[in-house]
């Protein structure tokens, strides 16, 4: 094996430029490809975090006494995934309203009633999907006091349905990169190749089998996938440190969430991917040139 | 004819370029340790025949047995073992010109997936045969005409084939530098090989000593003669 990984150094050595095109290629495309999947993996953890600490505010109607304060908490601990009732009277309602907003002040007087229902704050537990939400509200619907359940659908699904798009975006753009990516490495090896043409020639006559003359060549794709791979996670890193160092900490306060850099198995995952990507297209390109 | 010890032989063998034959019909045994020449003027198949010999052209019609394969048959792993099988030297000497002198000698020796230590042996051992020890760092392009085959003579006998094919071995080369290659692959025959020469040049052919001189003319086989 020793004597491939030499002949596949000297033949790097060699074909520089080629070489040099084909990482480069391959780095732009795996840049292209994290910077996807770093994107997905914080917006994942963002959602996956949301949903963990999930927060549904239950409006009451009018009928509402303070007897039933409670029969109503009872039946709200009763549900599954609940995790802690408070119940705020529509008085601490309008209060914490009145503090949040000190400019508005004057037109909280000129009212002469409390416009704001009673409710109840329930937090949530254990909840891994937008749907369990969606279900535990359904389930406080049904209590007949009940006149509203509030837990941010609407922008939740929007966000959603947004981010579904990104995901077909991202791999559509991923899928395109890595299909170029394929296509200059195929094509390199095919240029190499031919460009040892006579070499290729004068090993098949000196007894040379196809193996012996493929391997480094396979060996020269494992290195320009590898090398790419991490060439372009090096990018991505320093990208990602350069630009977090000052966003990260407002983003993170508006989000309530880190953004975080790839975990491990996902490097391992992008290297492993630009490493079978030179492969391959060294596969392509060798399976019709030998024959 | 005597078959067991044929080394080489060839059942009415034809090569035909569309419709035009470069070889017809041609029969020829050739026996363990025989050296041969193939003779005749420019376009008559001498290289034509070598050629379908390590199958760099596949025969269009007729058998050719060596070493009791049938090359009609043979597989593509095992026509790289049978090339091993071959010592070749070429008047355009096929040297790897971006690899070293001991690069191209050791080529033959990696491809038989011989151990590193038996090749430098080997490598330098040959080299000192053909009397180019002193050039194994040398590239290709900074030798003559003559070092350069007796590059190709060391690589040839690298992998101590039994069959050595030349195909116009001095046709490049000055009347010194062709005696000597000539001397080196006599020196080789001397312990055993068969060798088989495709070459015009008569004079060469008549300072070999025994000798089976094969005459071609327009692709048929003319005459056959031993010179002694």
């Amino acid at each position: 094996m020793n004597r491939y990984v030499r002949r596949a150094l000297v033949d790097i050595k060699l074909n520089k430029f080629l070489n040099l095109l084909t990482i480069i290629t391959i780095a732009l495309s795996i840049l292209v490809v994290s910077t996807f999947m770093l994107f997905f993996q914080n917006i994942s953890n963002m959602v996956e975090t949301w949903n963990h600490g999930g927060r549904v505010m239950v409006y009451l109607d009018n009928s509402f006494t303070m007897e039933m304060v409670p029969e109503i908490n009872a039946k709200l601990k009763s549900l599954n995934n609940t995790k802690q009732v408070f119940f705020i009277s529509k008085d601490v309602a309008l209060n914490n309203l009145k503090k949040d907003m000190n400019s508005g002040s004057i037109f909280f007087e000129t009212l002469s009633e409390n416009p704001l229902p009673d409710a109840f704050d329930v937090r949530m537990d254990g909840v891994s999907s937008f749907d369990e939400v969606t279900l535990f509200a359904e389930e406080i619907k049904k209590i007949p006091i009940v006149s509203e359940v509030e837990y941010g659908k609407t922008w939740l699904e929007k966000f959603l349905s947004i981010y579904g798009l990104f995901k077909v975006a991202g791999w559509a753009i991923s899928s395109l990169f890595f299909l170029i990516a394929l296509f200059i490495t195929a094509n390199t090896v095919r240029l190499a190749f031919f460009s040892r043409k006579e070499e290729i020639n004068i090993m098949h006559l000196v007894g040379a089998t196809d193996s012996f003359i493929s391997t480094p060549f396979y060996l020269e794709g494992v290195f320009q996938g590898a090398i790419g791979g991490i060439i372009g996670l090096i990018v991505l890193l320093i990208s990602y440190i350069s630009l977090s160092s000052g966003a990260s900490d407002a983003v993170a306060s508006y989000i309530f969430v880190d953004i975080q850099f790839l975990s491990f198995k996902y490097i391992l995952i992008i290297i492993a991917g630009s490493t079978f990507l030179g492969w391959f297209g060294c596969y392509i390109s060798l399976k019709q040139l030998l024959k | 004819m005597d078959s067991d010890s044929s080394i080489i032989r060839l059942f009415n063998v034809s090569k035909r370029y569309g419709a035009k034959y470069a070889l017809k019909d041609v029969s020829l045994d050739i026996k363990k340790g025989e050296f041969v020449f193939l003779n005749g003027p420019t376009g008559a198949g001498k290289s034509t025949l070598l050629k379908m010999l390590y199958l760099a052209e596949p025969v269009s019609e007729g058998q050719i047995i060596v070493n009791g394969m049938n090359l009609a048959r043979i597989s593509r792993p095992k026509l790289a073992l049978l090339r091993r099988r071959f010592g070749m030297i070429f008047q355009d000497y096929k040297l790897i010109s971006n690899r070293t002198v001991f690069d191209n000698v050791a080529l033959v020796l990696e491809a038989a997936g011989e151990k590193p230590g038996y090749i430098r042996k080997k490598v330098m051992h040959v080299l000192r045969t053909t009397k180019m020890e002193k050039k194994v760092h040398s590239f290709p392009p900074m030798l003559s005409g003559g070092e350069q085959q007796r590059v190709a003579v060391a690589r040839a006998m690298a992998g101590n084939p039994s069959i050595i094919l030349a195909d116009e071995p001095t046709g490049s080369l000055d009347a010194d530098a062709a005696q000597a290659t000539m001397d080196f692959i006599m020196k080789y025959h001397e312990k055993g090989a068969t060798v088989i020469i495709a070459s015009h040049d008569i004079q060469l052919i008549s300072r070999t000593v025994k000798a089976r001189s094969i005459l071609l003319k327009e692709g048929e086989l003319q005459r056959t003669a031993t010179m002694l």
